[in-house]
């Protein structure tokens, strides 16, 4: 193996449906190089040992913590950022964030909304109940929990009626 | 410096993670061992060996004797197995309680056991499950029962140059129960202030499995044949058998605190043991 020869790593991935190619020191989180060497600031850094949240992204189709995951990790891999999700930042969840009132400070959202989207991907009808558990890995020091809840509930209900 | 390292084969990554002139750690999801590490570069493994690439690796495999649980098994994909659900309820529902939903995306079964704290979610139910733990090492194989695998904490029998490549669960027999109890200060991601499983095994033997009321996860053995159900029989049965836990005070809870919770914790994992015993035969 190649110890010691060299610790940056060149990745290549998947971000937001475009393929990327990137180079990081071995240490570099996902979070980091999203960040950093990526410009997607939408992904937010904030207690940066996978208590809080903020960081929540998807990778190959679930969501994770980035700030838990080595940005060579990703290599190979598809990962999908809050800046993924549409393309002017405004899918009907987004909207019924908004209008329940949701977003205070608006800095742990993006995680949150990550977070719902993952829930809502395998669970597209959840309880009270089951919403609650899908986000208790996200924090929110304003205190939005009921609206966020809310917001989550409004739009799987809108999304499996417009299903039919 | 941290190198990142994708190993490719067990044989390949044995190699890296036995060398003696470079700080190998393995890297499965990540959880425990990238906490902070941007922070503690200092302190950082020289080499990550990712081990999520090995060609040779089988994830989980069902079979009539048992399941096999590979290195890349995570939490999320443990819950999700319909077959493991059945068989092992304690092993489930301690897995489905592991940090949050994106932490369980990550966090595997044997990453969790390899960083051998004493508040480890699974250990006490794979214990009580009667886990085996196979390490592999350039000379070969060996099978560790899971009750010998932790020697403190965050140190396990599995030495320099070794590695765990999957835990085994036998099948239980017929009859069969078991169930998990964790005590946490607040719903979502939280360690263990007391955890506790509870078999109640189909050939009479009734075991204990503790977290965190001792340097290591505890397997604890009740009297075959005990009443559960009669608190008056049980409560002193408990008593002598949960003397071996010897909690600490922290930032979790006293001591105190513990040693009572332990108890409570462990009736009402038996009785949750009995009821599925039911379940499963009604």
């Amino acid at each position: 193996m190649s110890v010691g020869t060299g610790s940056l790593v060149t990745v290549t991935a998947t971000i937001n449906g475009e393929t990327r190619t990137f180079t990081v020191p071995g240490h570099r989180t996902l979070l980091d190089a999203l960040r950093s060497e990526l410009g997607l600031t939408g992904t937010k850094s904030s207690c940066t040992e996978g208590e809080c949240g903020a960081c929540t992204v998807m990778l190959d189709g679930h969501a994770v913590n980035s700030c838990l995951v080595l940005a060579a990790e990703v290599d190979g891999h598809e990962v999908v950022t809050i800046e993924g999700l549409s393309v002017d930042g405004g899918t009907d969840l987004q909207q019924a964030f908004l209008e329940h009132g949701a977003v205070q400070c608006g800095f742990c959202i993006p995680g949150q909304v990550m977070s719902a989207e993952y829930l809502l991907s395998h669970n597209p009808d959840p309880s009270v109940e089951e919403i609650r558990d899908a986000l208790s890995g996200n924090l929110c020091r304003c205190a939005s929990y009921n609206r966020i809840v809310e917001a989550v509930r409004q739009t799987a209900e809108k999304r499996v009626s417009t299903r039919g | 410096m941290v190198t990142y390292y994708k190993a490719h084969a067990v044989a390949d990554a044995l190699e890296v993670l036995g060398r003696k002139d470079v700080d190998a750690r393995a890297l499965l999801g990540g959880t425990d061992l990238l906490v902070g590490l941007d922070d503690r570069l200092d302190s950082a493994p020289g080499v990550v060996v990712d081990l999520k690439g090995l060609a040779d690796e089988t994830p989980l495999a069902v079979e009539d004797s048992g399941v096999r649980i590979g290195l890349t098994v995570t939490m999320a994909d443990l819950v999700a197995n319909p077959t493991v659900a059945a068989w092992y309820p304690a092993l489930v529902q301690a897995a489905g309680v592991v940090g949050s939903v994106a932490i369980r995306n990550r966090a595997t079964v044997v990453g969790n056991i390899c960083n051998a704290s004493p508040a480890s979610d699974t250990a006490p139910a794979l214990l009580v499950h009667g886990a085996n733990v196979r390490i592999a090492s350039a000379d070969g194989e060996r099978v560790v029962p899971i009750s010998e695998f932790f020697v403190a904490p965050r140190v396990t029998t599995c030495g320099r140059g070794e590695l765990v490549t999957a835990v085994e669960l036998p099948r239980p027999v017929p009859g069969t129960g078991s169930a998990f109890q964790r005590l946490t200060r607040r719903w979502g991601v939280d360690l263990a202030t007391v955890s506790v499983a509870a078999a109640v095994h189909g050939d009479g033997r009734i075991q204990l499995g503790l977290g965190a009321v001792a340097p290591t996860p505890l397997l604890v053995d009740l009297p075959a044949g005990t009443d559960l159900a009669d608190r008056a029989v049980l409560d002193p049965v408990l008593d002598e058998a949960l003397a071996v836990a010897t909690p600490i005070s922290d930032i979790r809870a006293a001591a105190d605190y513990r040693t009572a919770m332990v108890r409570e914790l462990a009736a009402r994992a038996l009785q949750a043991a009995l009821d599925s015993t039911r379940r499963t035969q009604a």
